[in-house]
């Protein structure tokens, strides 16, 4: 890849030394390593790749991993659309507590919401009791780890939709008022596809968290093989078994859909730019 | 539909935006309200449109209280001052919305809608327009799909805030003809706000002149350049030179200059200021025996039907002069030459308020 | 309680309140179920973390922290801390100086490869250093033969660390600065300010509001990091243990009360981190508020951030 600069030379000095160190410093701490996968993956042969995914232990740690993501990230959507919503028009007592809590989860280490959230949901924790009265098993169950993942991918939705729905232009709103929109009808057909992009972009990011989360997971789930065992969670026991093949066969789609995340969200936010409000 | 608004007050916090205004706008009527930013001109617009609700006063509708009707209800079309299209929608979407959200039984069909939309884009002339996104369209094409947009609800108030005030000067000047022909077509009850006089002038029956949140003068075109009824509408409207002296019974003073003044002058010395406009003042290379201020000519602007002379008086005063180009060529002055100015037709407004006609 | 007024922007008798008005039943319903979901995600947690950690009363909490081993835990955490942080701090400006202050081509292909350890699982991101120099990885027998220790000593972990908060510092100053352009630049450098006076003098006052956030969340981030550095850690108490290893140690061995209470101490600093991050949010909005009334070039430039160009 060539970085080359168009047109005539920039009179601002300081091209080389920055874009060298900062592509020698990627280059090292992240592409190298990286490739080092790829190296790995290189040497897999078919049929250990299809023992791999052909193991119903690995099926279900994905099974687990992607559709728990799926769900915690479609229950952020939704209610991160309304937490945003109520923090940007409405006032109310608490609200800038509110506001800044939550960032909470991206400055709380992993580990701690693990064991908290663990302490809670137990069938020993306050609410874990309760559910268990009525026949939920919150902890050690899929449900537990869908609570987890929330937590730690709670703030996408929330702080991509903030500022779209901070900019939107009270004329628009007005427009549709006057043209005989009800406030439904202004939020459906006016509001709501102005923010959808935000909305969808945080909820890929939210997604991609929780997909790969492990910290506060690994404590609230239970790590039964087959039955609550995530994806990082097998890659890890790969590794301490020094099963490194094994560990780069699973650990390869899980880094091949993170790519597809990636581009997906830069997908996406250029698709917000173009519709953000004027 | 007539409009009424009646001792309406509006105040923003501390700020009165709007101080016991009353209004009548007539069925059929085009009018512009006009005046500096902050006169309260586009509260008004917006609490007749009911986009906001006035602390203290009522607007009527044909006779009948809109005041607490909620905007939805009241059918006003609003162009907006950045036209508010919805970015999301094509240009057809945009027009068709307010069809498109009425209560089921009272909705077009699809094709009612079609034809609708596309008789109104015809009338606007963005007839090849409809799938395009507001984004891929002009300043002055959006306009004029804000201006379709209000017009597809068949408002009976038609309200347009500085619709013109985003463009440039060219497209302007075609947009206001446009809109005084299209106001003769379809004839709706319209207000429209605009800070800028020539077009208040140009396009409207009737001018409403507005300043700190009261109406200062409502009148024709004609009627408020001609007799303006106050200071500020003088000052307002065009450019002005102002004179401030004490004026003395029947023969106001002008510092050393004795001028021949209107007769209808109170008796007694009053502060005052003397308006007059560039075009009344007469401009001579020699004393004609007329009261006259002497000065001396630092800047002239020749470029233009016009020619624009500066000019530094004894007394230490710049005058703006406008001459016509004939006699800027007969006078034959230069940058510096001494002149002699005589008002000839001028406006005297008294400080306390009470005006004075010429 | 309080009323509750429409609108962020046009609050108190704004203009505008008469259309963006909800009915209030709908207003207290949606803030009563946003306030009981984040009260149950965020303050419940936050709440048993500390009635965890003083369960059996101060001493333990207080013995708990100021054992060998969580001693040992602060001490490599705050090692950590100093060596990523600085260097993610060095990388960030270089990184948003060559992305924003040149014409180049291939930009957005950088901007999204900077952004991509935030979408690799922190357990791959420790994993590709174990395959990298672990005892059978690609260079762990020349590593061996020359007796240097990455893998299961704090360097695999300073370097886990840096990996997943590599985006921190470049994904705050690089949009600042694009929006910022390169127009105050060029004029130091017109008036004979070289480069790095340049830098110290005219871009570093515009962006040290956003190199504090991005720093801030980078530190926070060092600090708590727990998925890579598991993967590299070995767990060797008191030697190549975070805190964060050392509160699953304490748990997994049944000690709670200790475990929260290095758990509360984490807590303490994470609730720092998003109160200091709040105020810089502040001083950023303000200064940028400020540049708004400084005239039309500050205007364009608000105007160039919101179209997002």
């Amino acid at each position: 890849m060539r970085f080359a600069r168009s047109g005539r030379r920039s009179v601002i000095p300081g091209f080389r030394l920055t874009m060298g160190f900062s592509v020698l410093y990627m280059s090292l701490l992240v592409l190298i390593p990286l490739s080092t996968l790829g190296l790995w993956a290189g040497r897999l042969s078919w049929q250990e790749l299809w023992t791999t995914f052909s193991a119903s232990r690995t099926l279900a740690a994905y099974r687990l991993s992607l559709g728990g993501a799926l769900i915690a990230a479609g229950v952020n959507a939704v209610f991160g659309l309304l937490i945003a919503w109520v923090l940007v028009r409405y006032r109310f007592p608490g609200r800038r507590i509110l506001d800044t809590l939550v960032d909470l989860p991206f400055a709380l280490p992993t580990a701690v919401a693990g064991i908290s959230l663990t302490a809670i949901y137990a069938p020993t924790g306050i609410l874990g009791g309760l559910l268990d009265k009525a026949g939920i098993q919150a902890a050690y169950s899929p449900l537990g780890i869908i609570i987890a993942m929330a937590f730690v991918s709670l703030p996408f939705v929330i702080r991509t939709t903030q500022p779209v729905l901070q900019d939107i232009d009270r004329e628009v709103e007005e427009a549709a008022a006057t043209l005989g929109a009800n406030r439904l009808q202004a939020f459906v057909r006016v509001i709501l596809p102005a923010i959808l992009p935000a909305v969808l972009t945080g909820f890929a990011m939210a997604f991609a968290r929780a997909v790969g989360e492990y910290g506060s997971v690994v404590f609230i789930s239970g790590n039964m093989p087959g039955r609550t065992e995530i994806v990082p969670l097998l890659i890890m026991t790969r590794l301490e078994e020094y099963n490194y093949p094994g560990a780069t066969a699973v650990a390869l789609v899980l880094l091949v859909l993170s790519f597809m995340m990636l581009l997906a969200i830069n997908l996406l936010q250029a698709w917000a730019r173009r519709s953000a409000p004027v | 539909m007539s409009i009424e608004v009646a001792n309406v007050t509006k105040r923003f916090g501390d700020f009165a935006a709007l101080k016991e205004v009353s209004l009548r706008v007539n069925a059929g009527e085009l009018v512009a309200l006009l005046g500096p930013s902050g006169s309260g001109k586009t509260t008004l617009l917006r609490v007749i449109a009911g986009l906001e609700a006035p602390d203290a006063g009522s607007v009527l509708f044909e006779g009948e209280d809109a005041t607490t009707r909620h905007v939805r209800q009241r059918r006003v079309g609003f162009v907006f001052q950045h036209y508010a299209l919805f970015r999301h929608m094509t240009v057809f979407e945009n027009v068709a919305f307010g069809l498109r959200v009425r209560p089921r039984r009272v909705r077009p069909t699809r094709a009612e809608i079609r034809s609708r939309v596309s008789e109104l884009l015809r009338l606007v002339q963005l007839e090849g327009f409809a799938r395009r996104y507001p984004s891929q369209l002009s300043g002055g094409q959006r306009q004029r799909v804000a201006l379709a947009r209000a017009l597809a609800v068949e408002p009976k108030v038609l309200l347009l805030d500085e619709p013109f005030g985003a463009l440039d000067a060219k497209v302007r000047q075609e947009l206001r003809r446009w809109l005084r022909r299209l106001h003769e077509e379809i004839h709706v009850t319209s207000v429209f706000v605009t800070h800028d006089q020539d077009e208040a002038l140009e396009v409207a029956d009737r001018v409403v002149v507005m300043n700190a949140g009261c109406i200062e003068q409502v009148g024709t075109p004609e009627d408020v350049f001609q007799n303006p009824a106050s200071a500020f509408v003088m000052n307002f409207l065009g450019t002005v030179n102002v004179f401030h002296r004490r004026v003395d019974s029947l023969t106001p003073e002008i510092d050393a200059v004795e001028i021949q003044c209107p007769d209808e002058l109170p008796a007694g010395s009053r502060p005052a200021r003397i308006f007059v406009r560039p075009h009344n003042l007469e401009i001579n290379t020699h004393a004609t025996g007329k009261p006259s201020l002497r000065g001396r000519v630092q800047f002239i602007n020749a470029a233009g039907p016009q020619v624009k002379v500066e000019v530094l008086t004894e007394f230490g005063e710049v005058l703006q002069v406008e001459t016509s180009q004939e006699r800027y060529q007969a006078l034959n002055i230069t940058k510096g030459s001494e002149v002699y100015v005589t008002p000839k037709e001028m406006r005297v407004f008294f400080d306390d308020g009470r005006p004075n006609s010429a | 309680m309080a009323t509750i007024v429409t609108d962020a922007r046009f609050a108190d008798a704004a203009p505008g309140t008469a259309v963006r008005h909800s009915s209030v039943l709908v207003r207290w319903t949606l803030v009563l179920i946003a306030v009981a979901f984040l009260g149950l995600m965020l303050i419940l947690p936050l709440v048993i973390v500390f009635c965890g950690a003083f369960e059996k009363g101060w001493q333990t909490t207080v013995a708990a922290l100021t054992h060998p081993d969580a001693r040992a835990a602060i001490r490599l955490t705050a090692l950590t801390v100093v060596i990523a942080v600085p260097l993610n701090i060095v990388f960030g400006i270089a990184a948003a100086w060559a992305i924003t202050k040149f014409r180049l081509r291939g930009k957005s292909v950088l901007v999204t490869l900077i952004d991509l350890p935030f979408s690799v699982s922190p357990v791959i991101a420790g994993m590709v250093f174990v395959l990298l120099f672990g005892a059978r990885g690609l260079l762990g027998p020349w590593l061996g033969e020359h007796d240097i220790r990455i893998i299961f000593a704090w360097p695999g972990i300073a370097l886990a660390t840096m990996f997943v908060t590599l985006p921190f510092v470049a994904r705050e100053l690089i949009p600042l600065m694009q929006a910022q352009g390169r127009d105050d630049e060029e004029a130091a450098i017109s008036l004979g300010a070289g480069g790095w006076q340049t830098f110290f003098r005219v871009t570093l006052p515009s962006i040290k509001w956003g190199l504090a956030y991005g720093t801030i969340l980078c530190t926070a981030r060092a600090l708590g990091e727990f998925g890579a550095v598991s993967v590299v850690s070995g767990h060797i108490r008191g030697e190549t243990n975070t805190l964060p290893l050392h509160v699953e140690i304490l748990y997994n061995e049944y000690q709670f009360a200790a475990a929260f209470s290095v758990a509360g101490l984490l807590v303490s600093i994470a609730l720092l981190t998003i109160i200091a991050k709040s105020i810089v949010e502040w001083r950023m909005h303000r200064s940028v508020r400020r540049d708004m009334d400084g005239g039309p070039a500050a205007q364009a430039t608000l105007d160039r951030v919101g179209s997002g160009r």
